[in-house]
């Protein structure tokens, strides 16, 4: 957080609470996430992480407390005062959604570049040849061989498609970027790939993330910062290696400790 | 247009005229008055059973029911041709249940129950065009979830569509779509325009008649009043373009229609014909022959 410290906060969440009616999803969570910065949640199942990122990202209405976000032109706006069609454009131009499933995230009967080149077309963009350039040269980053651009995600392996649908949410520049276990059901050779990727992406478009994850090995390579979460609280946040190096929280300390070393 | 012709002895007397009640009658007029006035627009509306399967057009013919008059004169059409077996038994269905005069002249109907083609004599002013239209959601091929086309519809979210086309090009080197082509409607709604033929599309646009949609088994009512754009969607570098043929007719020798292959025997002997039976009889009987004439 320190090199942010001059920069107004892009997101700024305060007391939401979200509850299914008389149980808790998660309750009174505050943070901001600054430009450029990737914010790890992470708790055990049933935690209330995956609650927390449907609230913030508008897929969900949270119960109480309000999500402010910086728009492009710097003025902070409250996301429960936008209309739904505001909502719906911002979603899918200057955020994104990787989700840990995903055929949740593509469609899976369109080919690879129809898949990528769906938010340019959404936004407006009429030219077939130019659509499958910038399809062409995200595949690539994503590093999805040129061939299978007009092959169906359906062909792909696991960790291809999620590439794919983390190419598919990029391709028109987000600012933000929400990850739900984007690592989740890939096997660590693949997932090591797939971090390795991530990271250099963030870190090159200056993206910010939040990154739902119960894999501590995950938020410590990605995040700077991280907020353990438990029965919909939050019950500790700090810098990720502090937390990770330092717990505080006791429950902390039972989920640091609880990682496998081999 | 309501009143039931007594004194037409061929009026089945059970029946009220043109077989839907009064009140059924009503409620479509009430769904093509809020489709006319917002063009393109999905109108839901209770659809009634027809003495016929879904399927086989009770969606165009519960409109032209609701539209119909004594003093109309009803042509029916089925894939351009007055004399398939579609096109017969909904004509002979009219005929039974209002007694109205039919015709197979485009020009001498007031009403024109259609499948699938546009007749290529120009529509005039006072004409309506009835389609039957089978899927009557153009965005139902990439979101089956109707909540979520309705909210699309709304919020004019229609990249997806072209999404579908991106499809074609990267599939086939064109836009392989040759039928249901998606169109824009007055810059607003995209529409299906029914299983017609791209070749029918531009005729659609700024079209002197009235053009009424109904999907009998969707539930579904929408309109193109007369003079309206219609636009048929494309991309910058691969504009829309209706079927071209290499041939002139067989039979009356007219180019710039659109033609039917039709096979002449099991040797690979073939020829192509008007789709639009009615023109080419009028053609032929105004002494243009082709090169099959008879």
């Amino acid at each position: 957080m320190s090199m942010q410290d001059n920069d107004p906060p892009l997101m700024r969440v305060s007391n939401l609470t979200h509850m299914y009616g008389d149980r808790i999803g998660c309750r009174d969570v505050s943070f901001d996430l600054y430009p450029g910065e990737v914010l790890a949640v992470v708790g055990e199942s049933g935690s209330g992480k995956t609650t927390l990122l449907n609230c913030v990202s508008g897929r969900q209405h949270c119960t109480a407390g309000t999500i402010s976000y910086r728009m492009r032109d710097g003025r902070l706006q409250d996301l429960n005062a936008l209309s739904e069609a505001e909502r719906r454009f911002l979603m899918r131009t200057d955020w994104g959604f990787v989700h840990q499933n995903p055929a949740d995230g593509l469609r899976m009967n369109v080919s690879a570049g129809a898949n990528v080149g769906e938010r340019l077309m959404a936004v407006g963009q009429r030219h077939y040849g130019r659509i499958r350039e910038t399809a062409d040269d995200w595949l690539g980053r994503v590093e999805i061989s040129h061939d299978r651009i007009d092959d169906r995600p359906g062909t792909f392996s696991g960790g291809m498609r999620q590439r794919l649908q983390i190419a598919r949410n990029l391709v028109t520049g987000p600012r933000l970027v929400f990850m739900d276990e984007p690592t989740g059901g890939l096997d660590v050779s693949v997932q090591a790939r797939l971090l390795d990727l991530l990271r250099g992406l963030v870190d090159d478009l200056g993206l910010s993330a939040i990154v739902v994850t119960h894999d501590l090995a995950v938020a410590r390579l990605l995040s700077q910062r991280m907020m353990v979460m438990k029965d919909g609280q939050v019950i500790e946040t700090g810098l990720t290696d502090r937390v990770l190096d330092d717990p505080q929280a006791p429950y902390t300390q039972l989920l640091v400790s609880s990682i496998l070393q081999v | 247009m309501s009143a039931l012709d007594a004194g037409n002895e061929q009026v089945i007397a059970t029946y009220n005229f043109a077989y839907l009640d009064e009140q059924t009658k009503r409620m479509i007029r009430r769904a093509l008055l809020k489709g006319i006035a917002v063009p393109g627009y999905q109108v839901p509306f209770a659809s009634r059973e027809m003495p016929m399967p879904y399927g086989w057009g009770t969606g165009g013919v519960q409109v032209t029911a609701a539209i119909i008059g004594p003093d109309d004169r009803l042509k029916v059409i089925d894939q351009g041709a007055d004399d398939t077996t579609n096109a017969i038994s909904i004509r002979k269905f009219f005929e039974r249940t209002t007694g109205v005069e039919t015709t197979t002249a485009t020009a001498e109907a007031s009403i024109i129950q259609t499948r699938h083609r546009i007749p290529e004599t120009p529509l005039t002013a006072g004409q309506i065009l009835v389609f039957q239209v089978p899927i009557p959601e153009p965005l139902r091929f990439l979101e089956p979830r109707e909540t979520e086309t309705r909210t699309m519809h709304a919020l004019e979210e229609y990249g997806v569509m072209h999404v579908k086309l991106y499809e074609d090009i990267a599939r086939h080197g064109h836009i392989a779509t040759t039928y249901a082509y998606p169109v824009k409607v007055e810059g607003r709604y995209v529409t299906d325009p029914s299983p017609t033929p791209k070749f029918d599309n531009p005729k659609m646009h700024r079209n002197p008649a009235l053009q009424l949609f109904g999907a009998g088994r969707e539930m579904r009512i929408y309109a193109i009043p007369p003079w309206t754009e219609v636009v048929s969607l494309d991309f910058e570098d691969h504009p829309f373009e209706v079927q071209a043929f290499d041939r002139p007719c067989a039979l009356c020798g007219a180019e710039d229609v659109f033609l039917d292959e039709v096979i002449t025997d099991d040797r690979g002997g073939r020829m192509f014909v008007c789709s639009d039976t009615d023109h080419c009889n009028r053609r032929q009987a105004e002494g243009h022959a082709g090169e099959q004439a008879a």
